[in-house]
């Protein structure tokens, strides 16, 4: 927008909106800062300087939940974008009841996590869960999917992949449609193959429909709770723990300070991926 | 409608009237899920109703664990607790901040027994709970049938039972049960043992309050970590679902003989009971077996309180039914609805004769002495994440000493939080 045209609308139009995001948002969000330096039980608040966040890092199921929930962000955000994105453009190539399997895709995102996530975990149960009875009817040996530490993280991210995969389709999907055909029937004249149509026009064009798919699971998986709570709920031991469910934890034991402490973490750390993210892949899009 | 009701409108004034002849009280109780403590708030309320029609009641239920724990110290601190709350006593109810949170109950501790009032007490010195429900023992519970079959008898140290699990388990069967499932019953090898570790040490509770005394550097404290990796480093005595298996599944399997050993607190027989009448009488129960035959006693956990939250406007009302709870009347409505699964820490309230085999197991520790309260209700500090090293120890994921050593160091928050002295 042009700079210097004043805005037909006077500043106190802002006003109700304003009043209700500095009470209910940024209040909280400022409080939460001074709360993160004190050893607080709801009643008294004991400034204790960085000791919260130094309890943080030092205690090893803490860091741990920390690059866990890198971890899990990455995965997720990468496998939903490259998954949705060849998901999208089957689904746009013209199949038969190519409606249906769109609803089909969505379908996921519209229940809710917590009913996905104590489904997952019956069907994951290592002895009468019918993915193990499943493999065991074929000849293979049962997997503790949930139960396993090394494994426990990934299944569950396994899971957010069939939930979410639906949203990132979506967007994708609509990504695909604003693409004008006039570039695939010049490539086709040009003699391309439909490999090279995907990697030369769809990967480039269908740009900003990933910066919001990168963007949004990344942050999602990040800031990922319900999920893991409903199957795992971090176990076994602190194997899946992520920060939100260390934040939840020192909450439930009653550590407000800490658990303020980590929300501060989290939101740290989301700003610091997210940002640089974003700005570079904004960059990018105006280079093409 | 043509004809005004005024048949309607008499009986709405009626009503009005009587609410002023009477003052009527509504006394809203929150209460963890567990089925039997819901059938005893179900009966004493109903009683209490039946002699004080004037007093009604609205029961609720909360999750239990931490999810509940997190659920009671939000609502009190927010003030919007119930008039009256069932929670735990001892460390837990220290972790509530009882002497700004919840009502003195000092005036209606006369027909409640001395030992429970300490794990009620707030540290400004003031009784603020009364029992509800039985005391608990924490121990074993064993398959009668299966010890017969393999002729095995109850072991009165570790190795013994070490010995009985190997016989179990060359007999093709499950020999001890575990249920990661539901973390917190992963703590009892480590929790159960207190008799054992205050046999040894006895003034261990004194100096790990103030911070003398650590699990990692206490060799009698560190065994019970040392017993969850012994059944997990023997290789063939665990259920094949122990890390997805959940409490309930454990009852069951302990009762109809799908394994031999459940390491649990004695409150399970409620649910044995309930789900699987037939086999009450093939469950027995025996105190965690420790280094020697000599010192073999039971470690006992206090039942919870019934507490009135300080902000309840009908204290008066809440204070008169849990008086009525903290009676002997109240106490015979209990084991009639519950049953009769341990001591109940009322005067003069004594069990019925024709108590299940596994309280019969149990009433000899309490009659010869040989017993001990759980570290919970002798320091205030219970780290949170301990079911979480149990469950890593028991999986194999950690090792004993590394998992105590890093329960020392979580035991710290909660120490700090607390604000003793000493940390």
């Amino acid at each position: 927008m042009a700079h210097g045209r004043p805005s037909p609308y006077p500043y106190w139009f802002v006003a109700p909106a304003a009043v209700i995001f500095l009470t209910l948002f940024m209040m909280p969000t400022g409080a939460s800062f001074w709360f993160a330096l004190t050893r607080w039980d709801l009643y008294t608040a004991d400034f204790i300087g960085l000791d919260n966040f130094r309890q943080f890092f030092k205690e090893p199921q803490l860091l741990n939940g920390l690059v866990n929930t890198v971890i899990y962000a990455v995965l997720t955000s990468v496998s939903k974008s490259v998954i949705g994105l060849l998901l999208a453009v089957l689904l746009t190539s013209g199949l038969y009841a190519q409606g249906f399997l769109r609803t089909v895709v969505f379908f996921p995102v519209l229940v809710s996590t917590i009913g996905i996530g104590l489904t997952f975990f019956q069907l994951m149960h290592p002895t009468k869960g019918a993915i193990n009875l499943a493999l065991e009817a074929i000849g293979l040996s049962k997997v503790g999917w949930l139960t396993t530490p090394w494994l426990a993280l990934y299944s569950v991210a396994l899971i957010d992949l069939w939930k979410g995969v639906g949203l990132a389709t979506l967007i994708y999907i609509a990504g695909l449609a604003s693409i004008s055909p006039d570039y695939y029937e010049a490539a086709r004249i040009d003699g391309a193959t439909r490999v090279q149509q995907f990697w030369r026009i769809t990967v480039p064009l269908v740009r900003p429909a990933t910066v919001t798919v990168v963007t949004l699971s990344l942050i999602g998986g990040l800031r990922s709770f319900d999920i893991i709570w409903a199957t795992t709920r971090g176990g076994p031991g602190f194997s899946s723990d992520v920060l939100a469910s260390v934040i939840y934890k020192q909450y439930q034991a009653g550590f407000y300070g800490l658990s303020t402490a980590g929300n501060v973490i989290l939101f740290l750390l989301i700003a610091a991926i997210v940002l640089p993210l974003t700005a570079w892949m904004n960059r990018r899009e105006v280079d093409l | 409608m043509k004809k005004p009701n005024y048949s309607l409108a008499l009986a709405s004034a009626m009503a009005l009237m009587a609410n002023m002849a009477v003052a009527e009280v509504t006394l809203s109780i929150s209460s963890d899920g567990n089925e039997q403590t819901t059938l005893a708030l179900e009966a004493l309320t109903a009683a209490y109703t039946a002699a004080n029609p004037d007093v009604t009641f609205e029961l609720e239920t909360r999750p239990g664990g931490a999810d509940g724990d997190n659920l009671v110290k939000t609502r009190l601190a927010t003030g919007e607790m119930t008039d009256i709350f069932q929670y735990n006593s001892g460390s837990l109810f220290q972790a509530l901040k009882p002497e700004v949170n919840l009502a003195d109950l000092s005036d209606i501790q006369a027909g409640v027994i001395e030992s429970f009032q300490p794990v009620v007490t707030s540290p400004d010195g003031v009784i603020r709970g009364v029992p509800f429900g039985a005391a608990m023992g924490g121990g074993i519970y064993y398959n009668i049938p299966i010890y017969e079959e393999l002729g095995l008898s109850v072991p009165k140290t570790w190795a013994d039972f070490m010995a009985n699990n190997a016989a179990i388990a060359a007999a093709g069967k499950v020999a001890v049960i575990q249920t990661y499932g539901d973390t917190w019953s992963s703590q009892l090898f480590v929790l159960a043992d207190y008799f054992n570790v205050q046999a040894a040490n006895p003034t261990f509770a004194a100096d790990y309050t103030n911070n003398a005394a650590k699990y990692a550097s206490t060799p009698a404290a560190m065994r019970g970590f040392e017993y969850l990796q012994d059944v997990f480093a023997a290789g063939n005595l665990l259920n094949e679902d122990f890390a997805a298996a959940k409490f309930d599944d454990g009852v069951r399997m302990v009762a109809t003989g799908e394994g031999a050993h459940y390491p649990m607190l004695t409150f399970a027989l409620g649910n044995i009971q309930q789900n699987f009448a037939a086999n009450v009488e093939d469950v027995g129960f025996f105190a965690q077996p420790g280094a020697t035959a000599e010192t073999n006693g039971l470690t006992v956990w206090m039942p919870s309180g019934l507490y009135v939250s300080q902000s309840s406007e009908n204290a008066d009302a809440a204070k008169a039914f849990l008086a009525f709870v903290a009676s002997v009347e109240g106490c015979e409505i209990m084991i009639a609805s519950a049953g009769a699964t341990g001591p109940y820490l009322i005067k003069d309230c004594a069990l019925p004769a024709d108590v299940p085999r596994s309280v019969a197991d149990m009433l000899p520790y309490f009659q010869t002495g040989a017993t001990a309260p759980a570290l919970e209700f002798l320091s205030p500090i219970k780290g949170p994440s301990l079911e979480q090293f149990t469950v890593e120890v028991g999986s194999g994921i950690r090792s004993a000493a590394d998992a105590a050593a890093l329960y020392d160091q979580d035991v710290e928050k909660q120490a700090q939080q607390l604000g003793l002295p000493n940390w």
